[in-house]
Order: structure tokens, then sequence, then C-alpha cells
């Protein structure tokens, strides 16, 4: 995608977007709610125009691609079949649009445990029923190239370990996989690397293994009535401090039992000495916060105190890639 | 056209055939359609053959009994039309459309093939209709009944066929256009049950009213010279229907190419 910009009236929903996504790998593509991922995954596949800008798929609109099935395959956010027909015709019809062999039907229908419920109409199934038969569809051409909408939505803990195996293996053999979640810690376990929008734009692009790195770093916490001279202490020993907002110090990286015995060796009193570790979790609302459209709650979500000099390291830190 | 186009169109034609085959409303809408057109016609044929001798010298001179076994169209087009809109609507109403436009994203090519095969069973269920609401009502005339091989007669019960089928058509080109299955009939129920009729009986209006789909279209199904002549023959009058639904068709092609899905 290079500079892709969906207007809906006044509303941006997707600003300016340049990324690839590349094979191999599983691509996570984050974002809070409205932050425009499924609209960016309907322009991909032409759905939708954009506003300007343009994407490709290897290179090619994807109205341009003559049986699009067999190189990419995809699974939208709402259910996108007639309830009044049976899960094995609406893949029929399908694979017959892309001159995909019937053969093939049986064996998605297999692949995402529907075979016994083939012949029931669409309308009976249930949530995860509905989003296992969107998979069948995405999978039915066998294509390079996949991409998902929130695919475990719905899905019951079996299912989002069969979908999180499924995407790992699809990435295995070589394939693209893109899948969109607001959940950096379903993210965590599948993805290796990271699209991250909000408000349309984009905040982050890198792999998972540095984002790690960079943001699930652990600190103690420090509470005591003698915060003063707990300060001095720390810095004497040149320990590097931060205050949280509600009094209390962390420090990063720290080791508690060496601060607990410097406490001790100058007599001071301890409310707290508690070693904490940031979730992705966090560090993923850090970095969105500025751009979340729906607060469920005013304020900031919390973390380490360190947020704001982190969250504005960002900035600097990622570069958008060029596109195909 | 290339080849590979050709091939593409047959791939989507086959693709849509499994779609309007597996869907309940196929089988319902279209034997209403058959049933309601044959039955009516039927019913009425009974009645003029009862009132035939109690009519005046004129209506008895212009009699039409081809025309009068055509009687139950009037009624059967509406199921024919509730088929030409779901046929395309239930494709939004469904979220069907994204799913079909991932595996199809050439619009034209989708929405062609789709009405192609929905056009091609609309005439094989019209032409037996046609066929059969004219030999049944035929026999229920009896004595006043018209033969397959008088002059004019052949052609009104093809033309029956085809005014069937392109009255699906229309609607599949309007349903395209408005795509919500409730919007649309709600357009075509009453511009064909009331806004038609009210036009062309009332003496105002009457020279607009003949050039609506359905009233040019109608004039295919008359034999006998009209009380009531139209500045149009038969095929003058299918050619205007036919003019509506090229009409139809290209709103409804532009749209979809432009509109986001
Ligand atoms: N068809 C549309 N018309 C108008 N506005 C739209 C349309 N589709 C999306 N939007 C707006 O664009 C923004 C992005 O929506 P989008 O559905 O892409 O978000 P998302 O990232 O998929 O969110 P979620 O996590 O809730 O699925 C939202 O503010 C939404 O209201
Ligand atoms: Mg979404």
């Amino acid at each position: 995608m290079v500079a892709l910009t969906k207007r809906y009236g006044e509303k941006v929903a997707v600003d300016h977007l340049t990324c690839a996504v590349r094979p191999g790998v599983v691509t996570g593509f984050l974002g809070p709610n409205g932050a425009g991922k499924s609209t960016t995954m309907r322009l991909i596949l032409g759905l939708d125009r954009p506003t300007s800008g343009r994407v490709t798929v290897d290179g090619r609109r994807y109205d341009r691609i003559r049986e699009p099935l067999k190189d990419m395959g995809a699974l939208l956010e709402a259910r996108g079949a007639h309830g009044g027909r049976s899960a094995f015709h609406h893949l029929l019809a399908l694979a017959q649009s892309n001159g995909v062999p019937t053969r093939r039907v049986h064996e998605v229908l297999e692949t995402v445990g529907l075979t016994a419920v083939s012949g029931k109409k669409v309308k009976s199934f249930s949530l995860g029923m509905s989003q296992r038969l969107g998979i069948a569809v995405a999978l039915l051409g066998d294509p390079r190239i996949l991409m998902f909408d929130e695919p475990v939505n719905g899905l019951d803990p079996e299912g989002i370990h069969w979908v999180r195996t499924l995407m790992q293996s699809l990435a295995a053999e070589g394939r693209t996989v893109f899948v969109s979640s607001h959940l950096m810690s379903e993210m965590a376990l599948t993805a290796g690397h990271l699209v991250v929008i909000g408000q349309g734009r984009l905040l982050a692009d890198l792999p998972m293994e540095e984002f790690i790195r960079r943001h699930s770093r652990s600190y103690v916490r420090l509470r005591s009535p003698e915060v003063e001279r707990l300060l001095d202490v720390l810095h004497t020993a040149g320990i590097a401090v931060a205050r949280a907002p509600d009094g209390a110090l962390e420090v990063a990286e720290g080791d508690a039992a060496r601060l607990g015995e410097l406490a001790a060796a100058h007599r001071l009193v301890l409310h707290e000495l508690s070693p904490q570790r940031a979730s992705l979790e966090e560090a993923f609302m850090r970095l969105t916060a500025r751009s979340v459209e729906y607060h469920s709650h005013p304020g900031q979500p919390g973390g380490p105190a360190e947020a704001a000099r982190d969250g504005a390291a960002w900035g600097a830190d990622w570069k958008p890639r060029k596109g195909r | 056209m290339p080849a590979v186009q050709v091939m593409r169109s047959v791939q989507v034609m086959r693709s849509e055939w499994t779609k309007v085959r597996t869907v309940a409303s196929t089988v319902w809408t279209l034997s209403v359609a058959a049933v309601v057109t044959v039955a009516l016609g039927m019913l009425i044929s009974y009645l003029s053959r009862r009132d035939f001798a109690s009519m005046s010298a004129e209506e008895q001179l212009t009699f039409d009994p081809t025309f009068i076994s055509f009687a139950g169209t009037s009624l059967g087009q509406l199921a024919m039309i509730v088929f030409g809109v779901l046929v395309v609507s239930n494709e939004y109403s469904t979220g069907m459309i994204r799913t079909s436009l991932a595996a199809v994203p050439q619009r034209g090519t989708f929405l062609f093939g789709k009405i192609a095969v929905a056009a091609g069973l609309s005439l094989a269920v019209g032409m037996v209709t046609s066929f059969a609401a004219f030999f049944l009502g035929q026999a229920v005339l009896g004595p006043y009944r018209a033969h397959i091989g008088d002059p004019g007669v052949l052609r009104a019960v093809f033309g029956g066929g085809l005014y069937m089928t392109l009255i699906a058509v229309f609607s599949m080109g309007v349903a395209a256009m408005l795509r919500g299955p409730l919007l649309s009939l709600g357009i075509l129920m009453p511009f064909f049950f009331l806004i038609s009729n009210i036009l062309g009986n009332v003496s105002a209006t009457k020279k607009v009213g003949r050039y609506l789909p359905d009233q040019a279209g109608n004039r295919i199904l008359r034999v006998s010279p009209l009380l009531d002549p139209t500045p149009y023959g038969p095929w003058g009058g299918l050619g205007i229907m036919v003019l509506w639904v090229l009409a139809a068709l290209a709103g409804g092609f532009l749209l979809l190419k432009r509109r986001d899905a």
C-alpha cells in the first residue's frame, strides 16, 4: 500500500497508510476499535475504492486478478453468506467462480471441521461456525496470500488455538498471512511482525521481537514514607529512578533484592518493594493512546512512569517502509 | 471478446447457476408466478365464456381469446418482479456481495453473469407459463377459443414468455441500483400495480402511460385489432420495454461499478 487514504464524507478512516506485508511470517495488523483495519482490508480487496493512494497484491490491483481466490483468500469482518444456502453450496459457488475443483470444497470443509454440517443452512450456524466457514472460503483457492479480519472473533478456546496454529503453519509454508486484531496479547502469540495503526495512521511497523524487546521491560516499584531520603540514597548509589503519578518510585530493570538491601543499610522504611513487568498490552495501549477514538472511560491507560518519554521515542524510531 | 474473457464469464455463470438453484426463494417465486398466471388466466377465461352472450356487439367483435387467457399475467408478473429483485438484492441483504466481489472483482462480469443466468431461468419458466396459460385458457374458453395457428397467436404466446422475462430482468436492474430488497420491492410493486394502471386508465395521462415498460410490453399479448390502438405495434411495444430494461441494467451497472460494496 502506498499513501492509501479512504474518506467517508468528512471522516478519514485510513490516512496515508504506507506499508508492505511480506511472506513467510504472520503479520499482525493492530489498532483500537475504529482504527481503520477493516477499511484497509476492504480497500485491499477493491471492495471500497480508495480516495487516494493505491494498494496492490503482488504488484497488481486486486480487480485485475483473473482468479483472485487462487492468489489471495480473505476472511472479512461481517458475515458474508446467504443464510438460506448450505455451507457446501456456498463454497461450491465460490469455487466454480474461480475454477477451483469441487474436491477442494470437501478438503476445506474438512480442514475447518464443518464436514458434518456442510449440508446445513448457513443461518443455523453459530458465530464460531460462521467464522470457520469464512476461513474455509479464504483457504478455498489454496492462495499464497491470506488475510483475516479478527479471525478469533466468536471462537471458543479450542477454536482460538486452532486458528493460531493454522496461521502459523500457513506462514511456515511460506505464505503471506495478514491478520487484524485489537488484542496485543493475541498477536504476541501468533505474529512475527507488527503493523500498528491508530485513527487510520501508521504508528509502527516492526518485527514482533523488537516490539517485545522494547516494551516488555521490567521495573521495581518502591514506596516509602521518606521519599526524599530514598531518592538521595538511590541517587548516591547511581540508580536512575522515575516518579509514578501516585507518588511511588520506579526503577527500570531494577533488582528488588539489591534495592531492599540498600534501603535496609540506610535504615529506610519501605511500604512497597515490588518487581513489575509492563505487559505488551500496556505497551500497545500507550502507543495508541493518543489516537484512540472511543475511550471506554476517560484518562490515560496505566503503565510505568516513563510512558510519556518512551512514547515520544516511538515517533523517531519507526520509519514507514517503502511499498511495492 | 477474447477467449479468457469468455472462459471467465462461463465460470461466473456456473457459479451464479449454483447460487440461484440453491436458495428456496427461487423455487417459490417462480412457481407462484407460473401458477398464478395460469390459474388466473383460466378463471378469467371461464368468466368470459360464461358472459360472452351478454356482451355488446362491439365487445364481441374485439373479443381477444388469446389476450383473455393471459389475464393472469397482471398478477403473476408480481412474482416475477419478486424473483428478479431477490436474485440481486439477496446479495446485499445477506452480506454475500462482499464475498462475491472478492471472488469476482470484475464487477461487470459478475453482474451480467448473474443477470444472464437469472434471465435464462426466467425465460424458461416464462415460456412454459405462457404456453400453459394459452392452451389451458383456450380449453376453458371452449367455443370462443383461438388456435395457435391463427394469425398473430403464436407471436402473442411467444411474446408472453418474453414479457415475463423482461419484467424480471427490469427488476434485476432496478434492484442493482437500489440494493435493498424492501426498497426495490417498495418501488416496483406500486409502480406496476398502481401507478402504471392509474396512468394508463386516466385519459389525460394515457399517452404517457402507454410508454411505461409493462404497458408497452403488454401490446405483444394482444392479437385482435385494438379497441384502443397504440402508436406502436406488438414488436414496437416490446422494443420500448427492452429500452427500459437496458436503461435499468445500465443504471445498475454504473452504480455497482462506482460504489463501495
Ligand atoms: N462505510 C462506511 N461509511 C462511513 N464510515 C465508515 C464506513 N466504514 C468505516 N467507517 C468509519 O471508518 C472508521 C474505521 O472503521 P473500521 O471498521 O475500518 O475500523 P476497525 O479498525 O476495523 O475497527 P474494529 O476494531 O472495531 O473492527 C470508523 O470510524 C468507522 O466509523
Ligand atoms: Mg474491524
